[in-house]
């Protein structure tokens, strides 16, 4: 504890987003510092590294215009925080945590850091409630439970915030009043696709909580944004009982963020340029999500990534898939034949669904249809491969229909336009579709 | 002694300490974290400490502990949980909450509970180094406790009945003190007399994995795997359900919630073969992807220097860690904080020597005290990118046994355990073939080439049927497609969400035998002229 701040001009050298300080006492890492202009420009940054008396700092602002002699650097000998109150619910701030739509900020009620704490493995409570989101791909065959990670693979020109937003008005929690709230952290979010969502998340009758980065924002705040936005979760979540949805989009630019500072320090690039530690980075942000044994709220997570040139084993989609339970991949070709949602369901997957659904929690028989609908729509798919080669009529009969099956199953039971199904439409679309094959009796 | 923070990268911390040894343990900041040395230098000393590092803050001070990082090896370690540092999560969760805060010093075991203590010698009476002088109840296991005096004692008096780990368990003339609690260094593997080649199998009760690729106790296996192909899965089945005395199991780097409900279905389970709480037999350290990194780095020893301290009992123990990739990443970033020069994709240079030296840990010993004991080893590898020949997985190859490929392609059909049948091999499986053919069936072997000729035979008429069309295909042909199908979607698919969750090796044997007699009989009536379509059809009926 200092009992007073400390303020240095000796700035030695400014590069892009890091800036360094010398003959500096006692900093503290993770520290946050005010930077001051003689202008009267103020910024925020974050220490990164201290080696003796020399500091290095990443500024969270635009750093265009700095110059050596001209500013104050104020230690703050303070982490991080976020205020936290309920009051937060139905604004809209910046990556910085400043209100952006006009009105003042809220007084908290406490603040806590924004890295946050783990969640001690003894104390989760496995996720085992579904949720309701009206869509079948997703209702009937991955489904999502309360206090799950569950990423959207995207590509460029796929409706992604289409289905975030149908989601987002659908969920429900089955047998629970009430629905969600919402916490939504946007980064690097074109001003098109911004004035989409806040249509969207203005209706929301239970209420939101914005996060709002664009895309000619200062880059390092995508890197805050989201762990505002997870601390703002967490504690209506654990603290004020509500169950919390959070719609994080589009990690892509998160992680491009995060290259950005690792390049600007010199570290050692792994894969395509991005840091070593991003597999452990990317998972202080998504094992956030979850229950707490004895508490009332969750967190559930629904993180957006768009798949760098379609490709799910870019290091972004593919440490992503390996933190997150299971995920949700949407495909340009059952786009392209008008299919909305265009999720493909094989290589999607929810790793939580077994425990959240069948007697007691959904219906008793979807476990049966949900396997069965999986494993003739993914014959069919293999079949139209060897229909391309020996042709619809060279085919067994058997094949034939498989070939229908998985056309039906694309036009039935996956597309469904805007219309909200519940658990039961769903399940007795699939049901009804196994029969009219004669696939159950 | 104590000294001052220089500087703070990371994990990684420079003090001014003088006369730290290198891996001792060290006590950083006034939040006291712990730590570990792991470079000297003239004037600064350079430390990895196991915590969350930030708001440390230059200027604060750091005590050597003047020992390495250590275990406690007592009794009541078995069906407890703990973080790479070996604290309780359960007792911290009652003392911290729900969040893991900054550090504190938690006992591992409670030193204030009594265990059933029984002597097994008397006064005046000669014991052996390494020896047993008697054993705790821990729960169904006999918990030995051995004069580790490392020389020959005699006994001058020994407690019964209730005793707790903090008194001395009895005396030696010598004037020595018989303990139940030792302190261990997690980085050494702990000494035995001899090493031999195992020969025993190791039933895990997957079908795929006992009857085309079995493992050996005291053999090592690795299964990589892309995600979503079920590594997990798999090696919490194989938790379950191996025939092994003691589970040591690492979930390291994985996910939290997956943990949450590990710990809920292992309180629910019953071990097949002793009938018995799977807790009782299972220690589990867990570092999620969230905790600290460096700690995720220390969870593999300290579990393994766990699993070896009840091998020394002489027992069979199972150390499984899931995942390996997470602690080689957690290697790289600590080497890339300390600057070292990377190798293979940023990975430092020593990986494969370090992971060979962490495998060899494994194998069938002869304790210092002359029993036999066995530790086997099955590490699940996620190559990022389903990409194989990434240094871990590379690395693993060389010093493992036995190598189960987990297949995207299988597991997007639902195959599971996706377990590759033409990649992956199991090198114990020759010497093991012997043994399942003296206790099981002789038909074993015979019955495992078969399967293989099946499935091989499949895949090469495969390729002619996309061309011509299943139809194109001779009757007998078909009927090894199908038979083929038989065996990948009821013998190799094992759901293990259900009973068929485990499958003894009697079970295994009788479903391969089924699908074996009914190709039989179908080729037999293939052959007095009875058309495929009525082959079919009369095998419906009778199932």
């Amino acid at each position: 504890m200092r009992l007073s701040e400390h303020v240095y001009r000796s700035v030695s050298s400014l590069a892009g987003p890091l800036l360094f300080v010398r003959n500096v006492i006692a900093a503290r890492i993770g520290e946050v510092v005010k930077v001051i202009t003689d202008e009267g420009r103020q910024m925020t940054g974050e220490v990164l590294r201290i080696e003796g008396d020399s500091v290095l700092i990443q500024l969270y602002g635009d750093s265009r215009g700095l110059d050596m002699e001209g500013m104050s650097i104020v230690f703050t000998d303070s982490l991080m925080k976020a205020p936290l109150s309920p009051a937060l619910i139905g604004r809209v701030f910046n990556g910085s945590c400043r209100p952006i739509d006009g009105l003042d900020m809220v007084i908290p009620e406490k603040y806590m850091p924004i890295t946050g704490f783990p969640i001690n493995p003894a104390a989760r409570a496995c996720p085992e409630e579904p949720i309701e989101t009206g869509c079948s791909a997703i209702d009937g065959l991955n489904t999502l439970v309360k206090g799950q990670k569950l990423p959207i693979f995207s590509s460029a020109g796929l409706p992604a915030r289409e289905l975030v937003a149908d989601i987002l008005r659908n969920a429900v929690l089955p047998g629970k009043a009430g629905g969600f709230v919402v916490v939504f952290a946007a980064l690097g979010l074109t001003f098109f696709e911004y004035a989409f969502y806040r249509t969207v998340i203005k209706e929301m009758k239970t209420g939101f909580v914005a996060f709002v980065n664009m895309a000619d924002e200062p880059v390092m705040e995508r890197l805050l944004a989201p762990r505002f936005a997870l601390t703002v979760a967490e504690f209506l979540a654990f603290e004020k009982k509500m169950d919390v949805l959070v719609i994080i989009t589009d990690m892509t630019n998160y992680c491009d963020a995060l290259r950005e500072i690792s390049t600007a320090r010199e570290e050692l690039p792994g894969r395509r340029g991005y840091p070593g530690y991003m597999y452990s980075d990317l998972s202080s942000i998504y094992e956030r999500a979850g229950r707490i044994r004895g508490m009332e709220g969750s967190v559930t997570m629904l993180p957006l990534v768009t798949m760098p040139e379609d490709d799910i084993t870019h290091p972004i989609p593919d440490l992503t898939g390996y933190i997150t339970e299971g995920q949700i991949v949407l495909s340009k070709e059952i786009h392209q034949r008008d299919i909305y949602p265009p999720i493909d369901v094989l290589p999607s997957l929810s790793r939580l669904m077994q425990k959240g659904i069948g007697e007691g929690r959904t219906r008793q028989d979807h476990r049966a249809i949900s396997n069965k609908l999986y494993t003739y729509y993914a014959r069919g798919r293999d079949l139209r491969r060897l229909e391309m080669i020996v042709g619809r009529e060279g085919m067994t009969e058997d094949d034939r229909q498989m070939l229908d099956f998985a056309e039906c199953f694309e036009r039935e039971f996956v597309h469904q336009g805007t219309v909200r199904r519940t658990m039961g439409e769903t399940l007795d679309i699939g049901l009804s579709l196994l029969k009219k094959f004669r696939l159950v009796t | 002694m104590t000294g001052r923070i220089l500087g703070i990268s990371g994990p990684t911390v420079s003090v001014d300490l003088k006369g730290l040894k290198l891996y001792e343990r060290v006590y950083v900041g006034h939040a006291m974290l712990t730590g570990e040395v792991v470079r000297l230098e003239e004037k600064k000393a350079v430390l990895q400490v196991y915590e969350d590092t930030r708001g440390l803050a230059v200027g604060e001070m750091v005590r050597g502990a003047g020992m390495p990082l250590t275990v406690r090896l007592t009794v009541g370690l078995l069906s407890s949980m703990f973080d790479g540092l070996q604290r309780p999560l359960e007792r911290m969760r009652a003392e911290t909450g729900p969040f893991i805060r900054a550090s504190r010093e938690i006992q591992p075991i409670d030193y204030l509970k009594h265990w059933p203590f029984h002597p097994l010698r008397k006064k005046g009476e000669e014991v052996g180094p390494y020896e047993d002088v008697g054993y705790c109840e821990e729960g169904p296991f006999r918990h030995y406790i051995m004069n580790n005096t490392g020389e020959r004692q005699t006994v001058s008096w020994l407690a019964e009945g209730e005793v707790s780990m903090s008194d001395s368990l009895g005396g030696f003339e010598s004037g020595k003190d018989i303990v139940g609690c030792m302190e261990w260094p997690v980085r050494g593997a702990r000494p035995y007399r001899k090493k031999y080649a195992s020969s025993k199998p190791l039933v895990t009760g997957q079908r795929s994995i006992d009857f085309l690729f079995p493992l050996a106790k005291g053999g090592t296996a690795i299964f990589p795997g892309g995600f979503g192909t079920g590594k997990t899965v798999l090696e919490q089945s194989i938790a379950k359900f191996a025939d092994v005395d003691i589970v040591v199991y690492v979930g390291c780097g994985e996910r939290g919630n997956e943990m949450a409900e590990m710990i809920e279905e292992f309180m629910s389970l019953k071990d097949p073969w002793t009938r018995r709480p799977l807790t009782d037999r299972t220690i589990l350290v867990v570092n999620t992807s969230n905790m600290p990194v460096a700690a995720r780095e220390a969870s593999i020893y300290t579990a393994v220097t766990m699993a070896e301290y009840y091998r020394d009992m002489g027992y069979n123990v199972l150390f499984l860690a899931d995942s390996l990739s997470r602690w080689a990443e957690a290697l790289r970033e600590i080497s890339s904080s300390l600057e070292e020069m990377p190798g293979e994709e940023g990975y430092p240079t020593y990986l494969s020597s370090r992971l060979s030296s962490f495998i060899e840990r494994a194998g069938v010993v002869e304790t210092l005290g002359g029993k036999t004991g066995s530790l086997s080893m099955i590490l699940s590898v996620s190559p990022p990118g389903g990409d194989f020949t990434e240094p871990v997985t590379q690395a693993c190859l060389r010093s493992t046994g036995a190598f189960l490929m987990l297949d995207t392609s299988l597991a997007h059909r639902r195959h599971f355990p996706a377990i590759n049948w033409f990649q992956s091999y199991s090198l114990y499986a020759k010497d093991l073939a012997g043994h399942f053919e003296k206790e099981h069936s002789e038909e074993w072997t015979e019955l495992q080439h078969w399967c293989r000729d099946m499935l091989q035979k499949e895949e090469s008429l495969r390729e002619v049927a996309e061309i011509v069309g299943i139809e194109g295909l001779q009757d007998a042909d078909r009927l090894l497609m199908h038979v083929a199908g038989m065996i990948r979607s009821e013998f190799l698919c094992q759901n293990s969400f259900t009973d068929d969750a485990f499958s003894s090796p009697e079970q295994t044997l009788s479903c391969i035998k089924k699908i074996k007699t009914f190709h039989k009989q179908a080729e037999m009536k293939l052959g007095h002229g009875v058309s495929l379509d009525e082959v079919f059809r009369s095998k419906n009926e009778t199932l």
